[in-house]
């Protein structure tokens, strides 16, 4: 297994480095960690697009184009996600190892400065950014938050949590609201930039072939302007172990739809840095989680309720929703169904082969993810919010030692707070 | 097996053809935990009419699509279930013309490479099984009708071509697949699913003589044949049929695709410098970081989500690009200025050479990714050519090749715009 280093180049900034040769590219990215809230997640949304731009160097994104594509057709992506309670908002970079490049460049210093070139030096005006370039990307964040309403499959699950967290931290979108968007101005906008730059928590990540001290070198020399900062901790994200009073609370929405989309959110009450989580893990992958499970067995395959339905969890959030796409007429059968399953899991009513593929499952697809350069930035991230060193290939290994009464509990753990429907116009569906 | 090292890519790929026509294609990949088999036929969703024993046979639209999904079924139950269950991911797509069943798996490679070959090898269908399937494809085919960007992806091939069966669905309709029965799945299959018509592709820390044993081992000994025909029609004239479509649907602005219809592609040696020049000309007209896309995006007339490339199959091709706008007909207009702009005074030298090297860069990424790497295996394999010499294919590619590429393709008359609009009374507030 490859084993990650973590280094801490100055108070508050850390680099996360694992070395393999495996891959033809190098991964690098930085994010800054902030409170996920409501009166900045658009801003937060906003500023690495704003940022990707230009800097003074390459003033302008044809110029950044430019300069990418001479570096063989690297990138270096504007990113920005909820972990939990916090917004991580940066840049993911990849480009080709300079082991199949024939002038050997020596692209990762040439990347860690533009990633530094990016944060630090960005084209400003009158000691602000260009305020068309804020125009512009206010615009396609606009755009981004309503276009979440085109694919009903992805559309359904942000709806389901954000209406189910209505009053927690959680249920803040990534991208803010249509409101919060609108009303982003240059000042807010420029004073979170300083804020960030000089205060907040920053990590980065590296996977590639380079050594750990050739990262950090690279890295020491592009952040040399960086402000000193303090090292101060990320907000702990609040976690309710329980549903709330008066659940399930049912929320019914109409679009002009031909398929209907019914989400369910459960409380689990225990978190990626629970013990019992490797068992939550299991739990998921037999009742909802693999093609295998309980929900694609029956509500699929032998009732031929719907044509997906299948169960996920929110790890820092001790939350796992149940998704799927259901002719409106099947919307109650299915629900009691999606239910009837989950009972049958409480139950310890399912055999060591069902245990069996849903450990193979998971342990193959946490493996898997070592594979990947992207979804091991994605996973080292959270790991370490949630103050863990380790990768998928160590949650693999736990994985092999959870029983089934382990299982079993973690079932029995599931609440159920929320139901989503998303409907036709006139579907005869009885909305609440 | 036969060793190729590619060592520009540092790649090693083995490879084989059996004496059943089946070729083998094994990349071994040190260090990786995962290992990756892709086994693919030369079939899709357009492929609705064919010889069968001298005669022209016509199947439903969606066939494909349909037998791809009651392959998994086998006389003991479901392959699905059987590869899960020993820790591998399963899955598998229907495309125009290709139809893939593809898993990885971490640990029981061999067993569950062997139940990959099995149980597409034998068809196993009853009434009962295929009445089923209807409902769950049923679902499928009314998800993709709710899908903006398939409708207009839909609308703009339609719109581009007159009879090529690329524009009929892949998945059919719940009205075509209601006529496949159990008899057409077998006839399908016995026509398709032949060595001489298929390719394996595996990825991974592996033993290649592993998988050449058993794909010896498993698959039928006679060969078929390599060269099913199948009726495409005529070949299609260069002029779109219809300029322009237009749809409304529950969308939060217009949607948009633009096609430009080009000739058939080539098929052997040659295809693969094609599909490269294709590319090339697409990014260098329109791509990130083209002087045009820059100036649609200051505009706000595109977003981050425009994107295209270049599509072909059997018969057919087109230059398609996309996304959303509140002017999709000023996207056209201002990519078909840029081309007739390129086509008079041609390319810069210095960005073409820069868009050359970014691409080789994507191409020597994509390698990292196992299903990327087996696809444009097999792809090129259909096609005739070998996908692992595109570092030196792009060596001889030059600046006149994708000027006169643009200068080609892309005309008024082989220009199709599909606009998905929002409802005229959708109420557009998200809360």
């Amino acid at each position: 297994m490859i084993q990650a280093e973590r280094r801490e180049l100055q108070p508050g900034v850390f680099l996360t480095a694992l070395r393999t040769r495996k891959f033809k590219t190098g991964c690098l990215s930085l994010h800054f960690i902030a409170p996920l809230d409501p009166a900045t997640a658009s801003i937060h949304a906003l500023l690495p697009q704003v940022l990707h731009r230009g800097t003074e160097a390459c003033p302008g994104m044809e110029q950044l184009s430019a300069l990418l594509d001479s570096y063989y057709g690297a990138y270096m992506e504007p990113s920005v996600r909820k972990v939990g309670d916090c917004q991580c908002l940066g840049f993911v970079g990849s480009f080709v190892d300079d082991a199949y490049l024939p002038d050997k460049p020596r692209l990762l210093e040439k990347m860690a400065d533009l990633l530094g070139d990016l944060l630090l030096h960005p084209a400003t005006r009158n000691g602000r950014f260009y305020s068309e370039w804020l125009e512009g990307e206010r615009d396609n964040l606009l755009d981004r938050i309503l276009a979440q309403r085109n694919d009903k499959m992805t559309y359904a699950p942000l709806r389901l949590i954000r209406l189910m967290c209505q009053d927690e931290v959680y249920g803040v979108s990534n991208l803010g609201t249509e409101e919060t968007a609108k009303a982003v101005r240059m000042p807010q906008l420029f004073h979170t930039y300083q804020e960030l730059r000089e205060h907040a928590p920053i990590e980065i990540f590296y996977c590639g072939s380079a050594a750990a001290d050739r990262v950090e070198e690279a890295l020491r020399h592009s952040l040399r302007e960086l402000p000193a900062r303090r090292r101060d901790p990320w907000p702990e994200t609040a976690v309710l172990r329980h549903a709330p009073e008066g659940a399930p609370r049912e929320f019914t929405e109409r679009m002009d739809v031909l398929q209907g989309k019914l989400g369910m959110g459960f409380r689990t009450g225990i978190t990626v840095q629970d013990e019992e989580f490797p068992a939550l893990i299991l739990f998921n992958a037999v009742y909802g989680g693999t093609a295998s499970s309980k929900l694609f067995m029956n509500v699929r395959e032998r009732l031929s309720l719907c044509y997906y339905a299948s169960s996920g969890l929110h790890r820092h959030k001790g939350i796992m929703t149940v998704q799927s796409g259901v002719e409106f007429s099947n919307f109650q059968r299915a629900r009691d169904e999606i239910m009837a399953q989950l009972e049958a899991c409480r139950q310890g009513d399912f055999d060591e082969a069902e245990l069996h593929a849903a450990r193979r499952a998971m342990v193959n697809a946490l493996r898997g993810a070592t594979d990947s350069q992207l979804q091991m930035e994605d996973y080292y991230l959270g790991q370490t919010l949630a103050g863990l060193d380790y990768g998928p290939g160590e949650m693999a290994l736990l994985l092999e030692d959870v029983t089934r009464e382990q299982v079993i509990e973690a079932a029995r753990r599931v609440e159920l707070d929320s139901v989503y429907y998303l409907t036709g116009m006139e579907d005869g569906h009885e909305g609440t | 097996m036969r060793e190729r090292n590619y060592t520009r890519l540092g790649e090693i790929v083995w490879t084989e053809k059996l004496a059943n026509g089946l070729q083998i294609f094994v990349v071994t990949k040190p260090e990786f935990a995962k290992t990756y088999a892709f086994f693919a036929v030369k079939y899709g969703g357009m492929d609705m009419r064919f010889e069968e024993d001298g005669q022209w046979r016509d199947t439903p639209a969606g066939v494909a699509h349909f037998l791809e999904h009651k392959m998994f079924d086998t006389e003991d139950g479901n392959a699905l279930q059987v590869l899960a269950a020993n820790g591998a991911q399963p899955n598998a797509f229907t495309g125009s013309d290709m139809t893939a069943y593809y898993f990885d798996s971490t640990e029981n490679f061999e067993e569950n490479l062997r139940t990959l070959l099995s149980f597409v090898s034998v068809p196993w269908f009853t009434r009962e099984s295929v009445d089923k399937e209807q409902g769950i494809i049923g679902q499928e085919i009314r998800m993709g009708e709710d899908d903006p960007s398939l409708r207009c992806y839909y609308d703009m091939l339609e719109a581009l071509y007159d009879h090529l069966p690329v524009r009929t669905s892949v998945a059919g309709t719940v009205e075509s697949i209601a006529d496949i029965t159990a008899d057409t799945l077998y006839a399908c299959h016995r026509t398709f699913y032949q060595p001489a018509n298929m390719c394996l592709c595996v990825v991974g820390d592996v033993d290649p003589n592993l998988v050449r044993r058993a794909a010896e081992e498993i698959l039928p000994r006679q060969s078929g044949r390599a060269d099913i025909p199948r009726d495409y029609g005529e070949p299609e004239e260069p002029r779109a049929v219809t300029p322009r479509r237009e749809r409304r649907m529950e969308v939060s602005m217009p949607l948009f695709m633009v096609g430009w219809k080009c000739d058939a592609p080539l098929e052997g040696p040659e295809s693969l410098r094609q599909e490269l020049i294709h590319d090339l000309a697409y990014e260098l007209l329109m791509g990130e970081s083209s002087p045009l896309y820059t100036r649609l995006y200051e505009q706000g007339l595109v977003n981050k989500n425009f994107g295209g490339g270049w599509d072909r199959v059997h018969g057919g091709a087109c230059f398609y690009a996309g996304g959303e706008s509140r002017d999709p007909d000023a996207v056209r207009d201002a990519i078909a200025e840029e081309a007739q702009r390129i086509g008079r005074e041609g390319l810069d030298e210095a960005f073409f050479q820069r868009t050359q090297r970014a691409l080789y860069g994507s191409r020597l990424r994509r390698l990292n990714s196992f299903d990327s790497v087996c696809i444009e295996l097999a792809t090129a394999y259909f096609y005739g050519s070998d996908y692992y010499t595109f570092a030196e294919c792009y060596d001889a590619i030059t600046k006149e090749d994708a000027e006169q590429c643009i200068r080609t393709c892309f005309t008024p008359e082989r220009t199709a715009l599909a606009v998905v609009l929002p409802l005229e009374d959708s109420d557009s507030g998200e809360e």
